[in-house]
């Protein structure tokens, strides 16, 4: 596979807004349009809103404008959309309705750039596969005590494509004080079906999701690069619903930043966390070990999005289309992190 | 021949307002309110009548009146002031003799409006971001309030089967915030620091008061039939909530609630536990169903909130209520309706 370089720097500064959402608007638009255009009759009624039947409505968004605009633009199909009048909204935050606030994603961005860059050297292979326009799902594989996966693709795709990314979290994310609240700040969403399904087929945003759950980040250094089971193929499912491509993603590095020794079972149960780990970093750093990672080489190799010939918007699909989908996704994965180990000089060099 | 409307919770908030809409109403023809307490807002042509909390006369009243519409907005949405035997009394019991009245073979019933609270979805960690409708709750209900709740749903959509002529709305309120208004997230925010729990800042959600009214208007005029949500537009964070009310937050301890809260009740800050629950958790109501249905809302969540903050302000600097509160006079009241000595057009 031929490796493109890292994407540069005038992509970064060829951003023109700072609000990603803005750029997302008028594309979605044409999204919705070519599926209405497109002649399927679930296409057409998927361009709606799900629970309309037909008519103007308009999302509870944040934003009275934007929404205005963006439904106008999603249901454009529907002509006995009225204008709905824009209503007086006195915000005084910029919290969006998943809990994410851009200035301090943006204030993120600037305390994580270094560490993107320095530390972990994120390298990014098929970035031109990660769609500018329109709702993708992503997934990856998932490993590390803490894993760094996540923020590092996160922060890649922002920062060059300006465009936000969400990323669907177990429930522990909601349930654990503070932990809750800095995760949806910074763009964490719990995963449900319902909230994917708003993100990725009514507002067209790229959504991360690692299918492993917590059985990734929770295996020992001994089984490192072994992809767990990826659930029941929620994600399959998701993705056929709102009609999105899977972008498949194979992370290397990430597994040797934070190593998991051993854990300790009896102790998640008591603090009712899914796994408890004892990491290299931990002997090492003492407790500081719980958040600085090593230094490895981060690898992310984006794969061929896959898309599914089915229509959108059904209330289930075939259990063994969902699950044939599922493995394949993990098996291409797992085959594209094998290679990488493989063409990999160093854990640290790369 | 015009309307015939009869209203439970007359002397409660949404009751007289709804009341007083309907007066407006010149196709409404006759209104009868039912309460326990005598109405709390001014009212020309509606009747009162005091009944038990359990409506034990309703049927009487049904036949007698040959209602065609009835607004169901008798139930019990706030725990803090009401004893868990007068919940499960008011809500289920007079909901279900509601109903038996209203499904007696005389009954001449053809419109039904309930009024429900988005408590019904509950508030967990394991809920999505916004309930539909359609959308299960993620937990079974834990507090009486919500239990009496989807007991009463449950009666409503019994008889929604069983009268399949009859027009059987129910509206899910979210929270409900104005100028008037008193709700325990009111209470919450008007003390001078707000109760948070510590470590969370839920997304909430508000309706405005007189959109709460004119969705009651709406459904009535349109004869729906149906569950439909009635929230503002967007969630905001509870912080911002208080910071738009200027006021700064007091965070709990997310845990021992069942240490504390019985002394926070005893200095005058009650947070029931469904409360607790959404301050820790929020919930947010998909609004699109009803807008589709062709209805507008006046107000965004955060309009309510302001709407509300202002109210407040008003009154602070007042040191009272902006208007003398309404008192019922009965013998006045029976004089200007029936005395032959008034003048009527």
């Amino acid at each position: 596979m031929p490796r493109s370089q890292t994407p540069s720097s005038s992509r970064r500064k060829a951003r023109t807004t700072r609000d990603p959402r803005k750029l997302v608007a008028v594309p979605s638009a044409e999204q919705a349009d070519r599926a209405a255009e497109s002649g399927h009759p679930a296409a057409e009624q998927a361009a709606r809103p799900r629970n309309g039947d037909g008519g103007g409505s308009e999302p509870a968004d944040r934003d009275t404008g934007e929404a205005n605009k963006s439904s106008k633009a999603r249901t454009s199909d529907a002509p006995a959309a009225p204008a709905a009048p824009a209503l007086d909204d006195p915000r005084m935050s910029d919290v969006d309705e998943w809990g994410r606030s851009e200035h301090l994603r943006e204030l993120l961005r600037k305390i994580y750039d270094p560490i993107y860059d320095h530390w972990f050297r994120v390298e990014w292979e098929g970035f031109d596969k990660i769609p500018t326009e329109g709702g993708a799902l992503m997934v990856a594989n998932h490993a590390g005590a803490i894993p760094v996966d996540a923020p590092s693709i996160m922060h890649g795709i922002e920062r060059e494509l300006g465009r936000p990314v969400y990323g669907l979290a177990d429930q522990i994310f909601k349930r654990v004080p503070v932990v809750n609240l800095g995760w949806s700040r910074l763009g964490g969403v719990q995963a449900h079906p319902d909230n994917a399904y708003r993100l990725l087929r009514e507002q067209h945003q790229l959504v991360m999701v690692f299918p492993e759950g917590t059985k990734g980040p929770g295996k020992t250094y001994a089984e490192r690069y072994q992809l767990r089971r990826f659930g029941r193929g929620g994600f399959v499912q998701i993705a056929m619903r709102s009609g999105v491509p899977i972008i498949p993603m194979a992370v290397v590095g990430s597994e040797e930043t934070m190593p998991t020794l051993f854990t300790l079972p009896m102790l998640a149960r008591a603090l009712r966390v899914p796994y408890f780990p004892v990491t290299a970093n931990m002997l090492l750093f003492g407790p500081l070990g719980l958040v600085v990672p090593f230094p490895a080489k981060i690898r992310i190799r984006v794969l061929d999005p896959v898309r599914f010939d089915v229509p959108p918007d059904q209330p289930r699909y075939s259990r063994s289309r969902v699950m044939d989908a599922s493995e394949q996704i993990r098996q291409t994965i797992q085959d594209a992190v094998h290679d990488m180990l493989r063409t990999r000089r160093g854990v640290w060099s790369g | 021949m015009g309307r015939r409307v009869l209203i439970t919770g007359l002397g409660s908030f949404w009751g007289g307002r709804v009341a007083q809409a309907l007066e407006a109403d010149p196709s409404v023809d006759v209104i009868v309110g039912l309460d326990t307490r005598e109405p709390t807002v001014e009212l020309l042509r509606t009747e009162y009548v005091r009944t038990d909390e359990g409506y034990s006369i309703l049927s009487r009243i049904v036949r007698a009146t040959q209602v065609d519409t009835i607004v169901h907005t008798f139930l019990v949405v706030d725990s803090t002031h009401a004893p868990s035997r007068q919940v499960h009394e008011t809500n289920v019991i007079g909901t279900m003799n509601l109903f038996a009245a209203a499904s007696q073979p005389e009954s001449r019933v053809t419109d039904l409006v309930v009024k429900s609270s988005t408590l019904v979805y509950g508030s967990t960690y394991r809920d999505p971001v916004w309930f539909s409708e359609d959308t299960p709750r993620s937990s079974s209900p834990r507090h009486r309030i919500e239990r009496s709740l989807i007991e009463v749903e449950a009666y409503v959509r019994d008889y929604a089967i069983d009268n399949p002529q009859v027009a059987v709305t129910t509206l899910r309120f979210s929270n409900v915030l104005g100028s008037d208004i008193v709700t325990p997230i009111s209470r919450a925010l008007g003390l001078p620091l707000v109760p948070a729990v510590f470590g969370f800042d839920p997304r909430l959600q508000f309706v405005h008061e007189d959109d709460v009214v004119r969705a009651i208007m709406f459904v009535l005029d349109r004869r729906l039939g149906g569950t439909y949500n009635v929230a503002g537009d967007g969630l905001l964070p509870w912080s911002e909530v208080a910071a738009i009310c200027g006021k700064r937050l007091l965070p709990f301890p997310p845990f021992g609630r069942r240490l504390y809260a019985p002394a926070l009740a005893r200095l005058g800050v009650d947070l029931p536990p469904e409360l607790v629950e959404l301050l820790t958790y929020g919930r947010g109501a998909d609004n699109r169903r009803l807008k589709q249905a062709g209805f507008e809302y006046k107000t965004t969540s955060a309009g309510a909130v302001r709407s509300f903050a202002e109210a407040a302000r008003l009154r602070g600097s007042l040191g009272r209520a902006d208007r003398a509160p309404y008192r019922y006079e009965r013998d006045v009241e029976g004089f200007f309706r029936h005395s032959p000595a008034v003048v009527r057009d």
